[in-house]
């Protein structure tokens, strides 16, 4: 059997990185995406607080209402939990809050409240026991405790989610669908024809695509750092590593799914049936917590899932290696796992 | 002394039989030439005996020897359809396949043989057809092979790149190397190929040097005049001669005798064509068919 020969990964290495660093379209949209998408977010959920509940408030003149003798305490209308909503004809109003667009529709009348709700509308329901809320007299709940903590911001929660999911499309597109598109024009029969082994082919191919996911990874962590100026309660180094593995583990799904194909059409497919739930069962988006079991026992399946839980442990929570042992040691076994399927599966022809 | 013996080679896939029974040994030094039309199984035959297939059943042995996995360092292969890496010029084409192999061979003289030179900084998605076969001849010898499998190397070539490209393949084998090529250009393989193997249906139907084969399966030349210059002149000799509306043709296996028969006979012989037997014609009087088909 030939020897491992490491100038013959390295001198693949090196020609595919050549290949990606040279593709200015590829390459460009490797930076430009995570990047937009992150200031497109911040933008959206940096200023105001969209989970407030719209209170429609009549009669009120263009944006201006007022609430003084109006029976309804000023704590409803200056709570947190509120937004309120001028709204200039009532029926207009109803409608609106038919629609949801309104939460729930307040008649300011002298010393009285009328007020209407939604009875299919969950926020309708609960912004009226805010009101409610407001309307009980002092010293019927006995006392209050408060408990103080520093608000995640989502853009703190998000961002690693969306560096994941880059890194999942980037890892699986670039070595799945590379691959595939390598045996199809020919190109592996032709690198066949070499003295270059299966497993070096691989390894190269898989030590390219790290190398080119954590480079990204780490120009876009600190081009948003200088706009966002995250809050990183753990360490910087696990939180690298963490991708790192993460990546790997990815990457080694992506040699599963080249191991065969030679229809880019297909590849396409299967990546699309891999990606799309991975993305939105690993909470890449929004957490799972209060989903029902089997979709949060489905999550623990996919590596991005671990990736991302141990990346905003330590991001959001100042988690160390001991925090994250098993979501790593998920991700070492699942690339162990994917490494030797994609080798024992791998051919360089039809 | 033989560098590759293939014995009793056949390969299967699914539902086909590509290589039925295929036995032949090639001689160091020499081109061995696999001729056919397309489906044939030449191509198959041979990614079979580099290794780029496995083989249903057969042996084959080189240098006497079954192939090591040091096989792959030690012969060239140029495929009929590949592709290379992209975004990579010509010479860092040549430069990263060289570094795959144990035996790295000085890459100027290829370059020159090749004539690369002109083309080098240029990326191999912007090279012709013809500088990409050079290319991929270049690489097929960047490890110094002794044994070069060149599979349809002309195919899609203009006539100037395809003459060019035979040069430097008459380079390598003045150079001592084993050539073992597939074509289906009869002309081809008359002109590079010192034995030849004519395929058909997964088999061969018929092994020698271009010559032999010739000699023994078509022994007649083809003469052709026009109806005019001939009138009735020939009628009554002893000729198998096939007259169309505006020519005649005689077939004969001796062309200076019927030549002297027919000005005996007074015939002129101005716009005369002599046609000598060629492999498609062994072709096709082994298949009834043509090559081309």
């Amino acid at each position: 059997m030939e020897r491992i020969s490491y100038r013959r990964i390295w001198t693949m290495f090196r020609a595919r990185n050549c290949e990606f660093f040279r593709d200015t379209a590829a390459f460009g949209w490797n930076f430009a995406f995570p990047f937009l998408i992150i200031i497109g977010f911040g933008i959206i959920f940096s200023g105001e607080n969209y989970q407030r509940f719209k209170v429609g408030v009549y009669p009120a003149e263009a944006q201006v209402f007022a609430f003084e003798g109006s029976g309804i305490p000023d704590t409803f209308f200056n709570s947190d939990a509120i937004r309120t909503v001028p709204v200039t004809d009532l029926e207009t109003g109803k409608e609106k809050l038919r629609l949801h667009k309104l939460d729930l529709l307040i008649w300011l009348e002298k010393d009285q409240h009328t007020y209407w709700k939604n009875q299919q509308s969950q926020n309708s329901y609960l912004a009226e026991q805010v009101l409610k809320g407001s309307l009980t007299p002092e010293g019927v709940l006995r006392e209050s405790h408060m408990i103080s903590g520093a608000q995640v911001r989502y853009i703190d929660w998000f961002f690693p989610g969306l560096m994941a999911m880059n890194m999942m499309f980037s890892a699986l597109w670039g070595v799945g669908y590379i691959i595939v598109r390598y045996r199809k024009n020919g190109a592996l029969k032709r690198l066949k024809a070499t003295p270059l082994t299966a497993f070096e082919f691989l390894f190269a191919q898989t030590l390219s695509r790290i190398f080119l996911l954590m480079f990204t990874f780490v120009i876009v962590w600190i081009g948003s750092d200088l706009i966002f100026n995250f809050q990183m309660e753990g360490s910087h180094l696990l939180f690298f590593f963490t991708f790192l593995l993460g990546g790997l583990s990815l990457c080694s799904i992506g040699l599963v799914l080249a191991a065969r194909g030679i229809s880019e059409e297909f590849a396409s497919g299967a990546l699309n049936f891999i990606s799309w739930p991975m993305m939105f069962l690993s909470e890449v988006w929004f957490s799972l917590e209060g989903a029902p079991e089997w979709v949060q026992n489905l999550s623990w399946a996919f590596p991005l899932t671990h990736m991302l839980k141990a990346a905003r442990k330590i991001m959001n929570e100042g988690v160390g290696l001991e925090g994250i042992a098993v979501e790593w040691g998920l991700m070492i076994c699942s690339t162990v796992i994917f490494l030797t399927l994609a080798a024992y599966f791998f051919s360089w022809s039809e | 002394m033989n560098i590759l013996e293939i014995i009793h080679l056949r390969k299967e896939y699914k539902n086909i039989v590509a290589v039925v029974d295929v036995s032949f040994s090639v001689t160091a030094g020499s081109c061995y030439g696999l001729l056919g039309p397309n489906g044939a199984g030449k191509t198959t035959t041979m990614e079979v005996i580099e290794g780029i297939q496995e083989a249903t059943s057969g042996t084959i042995l080189y240098q006497g020897k079954s192939r090591t996995p040091s096989f792959q360092q030690e012969i060239g292969i140029q495929f009929q359809h590949t592709s290379l890496l992209n975004f990579l010029s010509v010479e860092e084409t040549l430069r990263t396949y060289q570094k795959l192999y144990h035996n790295e061979s000085k890459i100027d003289w290829l370059i020159e043989r090749c004539d690369l030179q002109p083309i080098l900084g240029r990326r191999n998605n912007k090279l012709s057809g013809g500088q990409q076969q050079r290319l991929m001849l270049a690489l097929a010898l960047l490890n110094n092979p002794q044994l070069v499998f060149l599979d349809e190397p002309s195919t899609g070539l203009d006539p100037q790149s395809r003459r060019y490209l035979w040069e430097i393949i008459e380079d390598i084998k003045r150079d001592g190397k084993t050539v073992v090529m597939t074509t289906h250009s009869m002309e081809e393989a008359e002109h590079l190929c010192d034995r030849i193997a004519i395929m058909d249906k997964g088999e061969i139907i018929a092994e020698g040097s271009p010559v032999a084969l010739i000699q023994s399966h078509c022994h007649e030349n083809t003469i052709t005049l026009p109806v005019k210059r001939i009138g009735n002149k020939l009628e009554g000799l002893e000729l198998a001669i096939t007259v169309n509306s505006d020519s005649a043709t005689i077939k004969t296996s001796d062309v200076h005798e019927t030549l002297e028969l027919l000005i005996k006979e007074g015939i002129e012989l101005h716009e005369m064509v002599v046609h000598s037997p060629n492999l498609e014609d062994v072709f096709l009087k082994l298949t009834g068919r043509k090559l081309r088909e």
